[in-house]
C-alpha cells in the first residue's frame, strides 16, 4: 500500500510543481472550444444538430484527458533518461505496485487536467443537465485516464527515446482522438468511418461522459462503461507485463 | 564456497553483442569485509555490479548474493543489497527530503527509524539546511552526497558503492568513509566498492579485485598486490599489473596480441 500510495504521491507532486505544463496544456483544449465552438456553431445548428459548444464540451474535457494520460505514462522516458528509473527498479517492492501507483498518480493528474478544461467551459457557455449525473462523469474521466496513462507506461516500456514517441503520437493517438466522435456526431458517418468509431476505445468515453454530462449517449451508457472497465483492467495487465520486463 | 561469503561469483560472464564486457569471473567476497573492485575504464566493473544488484542478467556463470540467485529471486537479493550508482539516480524535481523519503517507503523503514535517520544523515552530509531545496539546484558535489546519503538510509547487509566519492572534495570523502568504516564495524555490514583513487582504496579496502578487460588478473589485500608486484604503492602496483597508461605507446607483443584476438572477435 506504502509503494503504490509513495509513487502516486510523487506523480501528483511534480505534476503540480510543474505550473508552466498545466498552464501550456490548457491552451490547446481552450483554443479547440473557442475556434470549433464558436466557428461551427451555426452549421451545427443549422444542420438541426442542436448547440455544439454543449456537444463539443465532453469531447474537448477527454481530449485534455487522453493527452495527459498518456502524456504522465510517458514520463517514464525521462526517468529512464535521467535515471532514476534505476532507484525505483532495484527496490524490493513488486514491480506491478510500482505500476500502479505510477499509473494512478498518473491518471490523477490527467483526471484533474479534465476538470479544469471542465471549469472552463462551463465559463464559455456549457452547461450540464444534472448534478446527480457529474460523479459518473467523473469516473469516466477517471477511466480514460487509467487506460491512456497504462498505454503510456507500455508503450514507454518498449521504447528507448522520444523518437519512437513522437511516432506513436502522431500515428496512434491523435487519430484515435480525431476518430472518437469528439468533435462531430457519430450518427449518420459513412460505412468505413462508423466501423472506425466502434472500435476506437476513446469513442466510449466520449460517449459516456455525453451521456452522464447531456444527457445524451448513442451506445448507452451501460455499454460504455463496460467497454471502459473492461479495457482498463485490461490495459493495466499489460502495463504491468511489459513495466515488469524493463531492464534499466 | 567459503562458509562466510555473502556474495559469491563463479565464471561470470557477460556478452554484449559478441563484446566480452566481464568475461569469466570468479571471486568471493566475506561477510562483513570491505572489499574494493579497481580497473580502468571499461574494464568491466560496473557491469559486474549490476549483475550482482538485479539490475543486468548475465549471460553465464553463477552468482549468490546473500544466498540467493539474482537472476531468480530477484527480491530476497534487493532486501539484502543497498547500492550507491556511478551514474545519477536522483530525481531532481523532488526535494532533497522528498528523495530520501521515497527511498525510506520503498524500503520499509520504519517511521520512527526513518525520520531520526534521514536527519542524521542529511545533517552528516550537511544538507540538512538545504533539504527542502529542489534536487536540480544542487550541485554535483551535493548530489552525490545526498545519494550516498540515500544508500545509507535502510542500513543494508551489503552496500554496493560505485565510484562514489568521484567529484568529491578530499574533506568529504575522508568523512564519508569514517562513517561508512564505523557502520561496517559495528553492524557488520558488508562494503563492495570501486573507485579510481588509489590511496583511497588502498586506506580502506581490506581486499581488493584488479579487474581488466572483463577478467580478474589478481587479487588480495593491498599489502600483498604491492608485495607480489615489487612495488611500494598501491597505485604502483595498479599500473604494474594493467600497464595500461603505456599500452597505446609501447603495446607488448602479448598486448598486441590481445588486442587482435579481441578486433577479430569483435568483427565476427
Ligand atoms: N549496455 C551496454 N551495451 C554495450 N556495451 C556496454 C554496455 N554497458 C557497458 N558496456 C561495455 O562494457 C564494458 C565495461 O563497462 P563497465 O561500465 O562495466 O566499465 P567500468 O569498469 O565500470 O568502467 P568505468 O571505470 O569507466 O566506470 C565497456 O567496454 C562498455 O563499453
Ligand atoms: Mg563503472
Amino acid at each position: 500500500m506504502s509503494t503504490i500510495y509513495i509513487l502516486w504521491l510523487r506523480q501528483v507532486k511534480k505534476y503540480f510543481r510543474a505550473r508552466s505544463r498545466i498552464v501550456g496544456a490548457l491552451g490547446q483544449p481552450l483554443l479547440f472550444m473557442l475556434a470549433f465552438g464558436f466557428g461551427f456553431g451555426q452549421v451545427f445548428r443549422q444542420a438541426g444538430q442542436g448547440d455544439y459548444i454543449q456537444f463539443l464540451g465532453p469531447g474537448i474535457i477527454m481530449m485534455s484527458v487522453l493527452f495527459a494520460a498518456v502524456f504522465s505514462g510517458i514520463d517514464l522516458i525521462w526517468d529512464r533518461q535521467f535515471g532514476f528509473l534505476k532507484e525505483t527498479m532495484i527496490a524490493p517492492v513488486p514491480r506491478w505496485q510500482i505500476m500502479l501507483g505510477k499509473t494512478l498518480g498518473g491518471a490523477t493528474v490527467a483526471s484533474f487536467q479534465g476538470l479544469i478544461v471542465f471549469l472552463m467551459a462551463l465559463v464559455i457557455g456549457f452547461r450540464f443537465h444534472d448534478p446527480l449525473m457529474l460523479p459518473l462523469g467523473a469516473l469516466f474521466v477517471f477511466l480514460v485516464a487509467v487506460i491512456f496513462t497504462s498505454f503510456g507506461v507500455a508503450i514507454a516500456s518498449r521504447i528507448e527515446d522520444m523518437q519512437g514517441f513522437q511516432l506513436i503520437m502522431n500515428f496512434l493517438v491523435m487519430p484515435l482522438f480525431f476518430l472518437s466522435g469528439a468533435l462531430f456526431p457519430l450518427q449518420g458517418l459513412p460505412a468505413a468511418m462508423e466501423v472506425v468509431t466502434r472500435v476506437n476505445p476513446v469513442s466510449y468515453g466520449v460517449d459516456g461522459l455525453r451521456g452522464a454530462l447531456i444527457d445524451s449517449s448513442v451506445f448507452g451508457i451501460a455499454t460504455d462503461l463496460l467497454v471502459m472497465v473492461v479495457l482498463a483492467v485490461v490495459l493495466l495487465a499489460i502495463g504491468s507485463y511489459l513495466f515488469e520486463k524493463i531492464q534499466a | 564456497m567459503a562458509s562466510g561469503a555473502i556474495v559469491t561469483v563463479t565464471g561470470l560472464f557477460k556478452k554484449f553483442k559478441d563484446f566480452a564486457a566481464v568475461d569469466d569471473i570468479t571471486f568471493s567476497v566475506e561477510r562483513g569485509e570491505i572489499f574494493a573492485f579497481l580497473g580502468p575504464n571499461g574494464a568491466g566493473k560496473s557491469t559486474t555490479i549490476k549483475m550482482l544488484t538485479t539490475l543486468l542478467q548475465p549471460t553465464g556463470g553463477e552468482i549468490t548474493v546473500d544466498g540467493n540467485d539474482p537472476a531468480n529471486r530477484k527480491d530476497a537479493v534487493r532486501k539484502s543489497f543497498g547500492i550507491v550508482f556511478q551514474d545519477p539516480s536522483l530525481d531532481d524535481d523532488l526535494t532533497g527530503l522528498e528523495n530520501m523519503r521515497y527511498h525510506a517507503i520503498l524500503y520499509k523503514v520504519p517511521k520512527d527509524i526513518r525520520d531520526e535517520r534521514t536527519a542524521e544523515l542529511l545533517k552528516f552530509v550537511e544538507l540538512w539546511e538545504r533539504r527542502h531545496s529542489l534536487v536540480k539546484t544542487f550541485s554535483g558535489g551535493m548530489k552525490r552526497r545526498l545519494e550516498i546519503a540515500r544508500g545509507l538510509l535502510h542500513h543494508p547487509k551489503i552496500l554496493f558503492l560505485d565510484e562514489p566519492t568521484l567529484g568529491l572534495d578530499p574533506q568529504t570523502r575522508n568523512h564519508i568513509w569514517n562513517y561508512i568504516k564505523d557502520i561496517n564495524r559495528q553492524e557488520g555490514m558488508t562494503v563492495f566498492f570501486t573507485t579510481h583513487y588509489m590511496d583511497e582504496a588502498e586506506k580502506i579496502a581490506e581486499r581488493i579485485a584488479i579487474i581488466d578487460h572483463g577478467k580478474i588478473i589478481a587479487i588480495g589485500s593491498p599489502h600483498d598486490l604491492v608485495a607480489r608486484t615489487n612495488t611500494t604503492s598501491l597505485e604502483e602496483a595498479f599500473i604494474a599489473l594493467t600497464g595500461s597508461t603505456i599500452r597505446e605507446q609501447e603495446v607488448s607483443s602479448l598486448d598486441r596480441m590481445r588486442e587482435m584476438g579481441r578486433m577479430w572477435r569483435r568483427q565476427r
